[in-house]
């Protein structure tokens, strides 16, 4: 007798011995707190990015040949253009779904991004990071590093006015790297500025396979190393423990959570994709090298780089008439070195200062390691000052407050704010800390009490004698 | 806090308040004490523009900055109102520069520290009418032109705006800042304004001769520049055209909220 689900099953189960590892995964158990499904949402936004774009390659091509522009959008009748540019304006008026697919994958990277930050700072406020999740820690650094490069090669593709801005910065920032940045740069670029179309190849199949298969690997490494060490809890119960895991299987409990979130993502991404218009093209036209535009910025991820280049005090490190280290090398190179380095030894900082050397498994609340939690504020902040004071032009045309009075501002205020929040937010967290046990000896002296009326009460109905 | 503590930091905040009222006050009394910065009017002002009226107006409004008859001031002095001038001469702008500037609200300017900016007009267009009829009759100089956009080519006005113009004044013509001014938006300019700015050079921008801008590529830029009001926004709300810094908002502040609500809900346990 045939059965047409146990006969395939068991087929495949005798040739993989595959059984037993998918019990064990479907039982893996998921803590329940929502915090838990942001690094989802980057997941998922990471498989959108890998649909669209595969629909995207259909039609993009990566060639830098000149070629004159005739086509459904008339204000760019006529013009002449890199085979490039052409195809993405083709791909955004004249291919079925193209624009839809194609700002979507572009929502996709933005939201990418920012769902990691937010992942990022969770992990970091509740301390999940320590031992033994450094590992982890470190390659989600490296994904979210890696993602901002990917995110850069993918609109500087484009070759429209705004890519090329951005790919002139780029290079900008490469020559100022000291002795290696020189070579480094030249070669990649192949010539000076604009460089050699084999530039776009290099960038196609970086963008398109290397970078993309690189994420990859480190999405798997990452997600094998949190089931590996299990996922951190919050002490929700006193169930949660140190050593005892609370949570939600695989199967059946967390896989509708999950596909309801993919649903949910996708849903988000292909709305803003079919709404919101992003990146339009086609308004800013083709890249020259002698042609640029006011108020051209990356995109939000790479915002911080633009902040600290314009947030810089003119300095370069000179020897006489040599110059040792110009300046693009603190803003666009040194500024996001010390962001990573700071952030990756973050783990062993803290535990050479609280010389915890211990297991966790437990989280923290962000109040339970005030000085932890008050620094985290603070580093953000700095970060995101100096991000904002890369929409400082913006500011001054919608405000009015002039680019030097913020210019001024924000070389004070980036010191200052944080400064100040890290003892303000160390202080909340203690105060927190206080009322929490205020309120532990308040609920131990009435569970006592009652305990007592309960002895009292219970006093007479005891037999006598 | 004891009672004593208390009464103290409530005498300081009374004192503190106490002090800014006396701030304020000042500050009224010397905005009172300031001359008045309105238009000077002739007491029976005629209905019909003219040079008489120009003449008039000018005296009262323009001289102290430019100089009796438009001769211009070279340093800096007190002016009508003791404000004090320097303005360059009017004598050969003819009729376009003045029409210019005033249609636009650029002047007359409250203080010449000030970058012209669009501004309230303060003449009645009657009056504006005069001034440049006065301004013009001062020397020889450009008419008011009379672009005709219509024939312009919008493809060729996109080019040629990324190549004269978006340097400063951005791709779509939103503005901008530029070291020393604010570049201001075109959303809101006519095609006669366009055309007399390119040609006069106001304020930081730099004058376009027939040379580097022909009449019929200005026609085009015109063009271009009108069409930018509403542009084509193929993929849905264009959020300003402004490019990623919106971008970047709508991701932070609606899909970012949007996906974290998403977790919340699903988060939770229903049913318990």
């Amino acid at each position: 007798m045939t059965d047409p689900v146990q006969d395939p099953v068991r087929f495949i189960d005798e040739r993989t011995a595959g059984a037993a590892l998918l019990r064990r995964g479907l039982r893996y158990l998921f803590p329940d707190h929502w915090s838990f499904l942001l690094g989802e949402v980057a997941l998922y936004s990471f498989i959108v990015l890998i649909g669209t774009g595969i629909y995207l390659a259909l039609f993009f091509d990566p060639s830098t040949a000149k070629t004159v522009y005739h086509g459904p959008y008339t204000p760019l009748d006529g013009q002449t253009m890199s085979a490039a540019f052409k195809s993405v304006v083709d791909i955004s008026f004249a291919y079925k779904a193209g624009l839809l697919i194609r700002q979507t994958h572009h929502w996709a990277a933005d939201v990418f991004v920012a769902s990691m930050v937010i992942h990022l700072t969770r992990v970091f406020f509740t301390g999940a990071f320590r031992k033994p999740r450094e590992l982890t820690w470190i390659i989600g650094l490296l994904m979210l590093f890696t993602a901002f490069l990917e995110g850069y090669l993918g609109y500087s593709l484009v070759d429209d006015l705004l890519s090329g801005m951005g790919l002139a910065i780029g290079y900008g920032v490469g020559l100022s790297i000291p002795v290696i940045g020189g070579p480094m740069t030249l070669s990649l670029f192949g010539a000076p500025f604009p460089g050699k179309p084999e530039l776009w190849s290099r960038m196609y199949i970086a963008h398109v396979l290397l970078i993309p298969i690189l994420l990859a690997v480190l999405i798997t490494i990452h997600l094998a190393l949190v089931m590996a060490r299990h996922h951190t809890q919050f002490r929700q119960s006193r169930r949660h423990t140190e050593r005892r895991i609370v949570g939600v299987p695989l199967f059946p409990g967390q896989t509708p959570r999950s596909l309801a979130l993919v649903f949910f993502v996708a849903a988000v991404l292909f709305l803003l994709g079919g709404l919101v218009q992003i990146n339009p093209i086609w308004q800013w036209g083709p890249f020259e090298p002698w042609l640029g535009t006011n108020g051209a910025q990356p995109d939000w991820y790479l915002g911080w780089l633009i902040g600290a280049l314009r947030l810089m005090p003119s300095f370069d490190l000179t020897i006489g008439h040599f110059t040792l280290v110009p300046n693009p090398f603190w803003g666009g190179a040194l500024f996001p070195l010390v962001v990573l380095g700071l952030l990756a030894a973050f783990p062993w900082i803290e535990r050479r200062l609280t010389g915890d050397r211990t297991t966790h498994n437990l989280l923290d609340r962000p109040r339970d390691a005030p000085n932890r939690t008050a620094f985290g504020v603070a580093f953000l902040t700095w970060v995101f000052l100096i991000f904002a004071f890369g929409a400082a032009d913006r500011i001054f045309v919608l405000l009015g407050l002039s680019y030097n009075t913020q210019l001024y501002i924000f070389r004070i205020g980036i010191w200052v704010v944080p400064l100040a929040l890290f003892f303000g937010v160390r202080r909340v967290c203690r105060e927190l800390q206080t009322s929490d046990r205020i309120e532990e000896v308040r609920e131990q002296a009435e569970h006592e009490a009652e305990e007592d009326r309960g002895a009292v009460a219970g006093a007479p109905a005891q037999p006598a004698g | 806090m004891s009672y004593r503590k208390r009464l103290r930091f409530m005498s300081l905040r009374a004192r503190i308040l106490a002090v800014a009222t006396v701030f304020a006050l000042g500050a009224v009394a010397i905005a009172q004490a300031q001359p008045q910065s309105g238009i000077v009017r002739p007491t029976t002002e005629p209905s019909n523009p003219s040079a008489q009226l120009g003449a008039q107006l000018f005296a009262g409004n323009c001289s102290s900055c430019h100089g009796i008859s438009g001769s211009g001031i070279a340093s800096p002095r007190p002016g009508a109102g003791g404000i004090p001038g320097a303005g360059p001469p009017l004598q050969r702008v003819g009729a376009s520069a003045p029409d210019f500037y005033l249609r636009t609200g650029y002047m007359p300017l409250a203080s010449i520290h000030d970058q012209p900016a669009p501004d309230r007009v303060l003449f009645s267009d009657n009056e504006i009418r005069s001034l440049v009829a006065y301004v013009a009759s001062l020397g020889p100089g450009p008419a008011i032109p009379h672009p005709a956009p219509a024939s312009g080519s919008l493809s060729d006005g996109l080019h040629l705006f990324t190549e004269h113009c978006a340097g400063c004044h951005q791709g779509l013509a939103r503005g901008g800042f530029v070291t020393g001014a604010l570049v201001p938006p075109l959303q809101g300019v006519t095609a006669t304004e366009i055309a007399e700015a390119v040609r006069i050079g106001p304020y930081l921008m730099p004058r376009f001769s027939q040379k580097q801008i022909s009449d019929s590529q200005l026609n085009s830029i015109i063009r271009y520049v009108l069409w930018t009001r509403h542009p084509s926004d193929r993929g849905g709300w264009g959020i300003g055209n402004l490019g990623p810094i919106p971008e970047g908002l709508v991701t932070w502040w609606i899909a970012l909220p949007l996906l974290v609500v998403a977790c919340v809900l699903l988060g939770k346990r229903f049913g318990r």
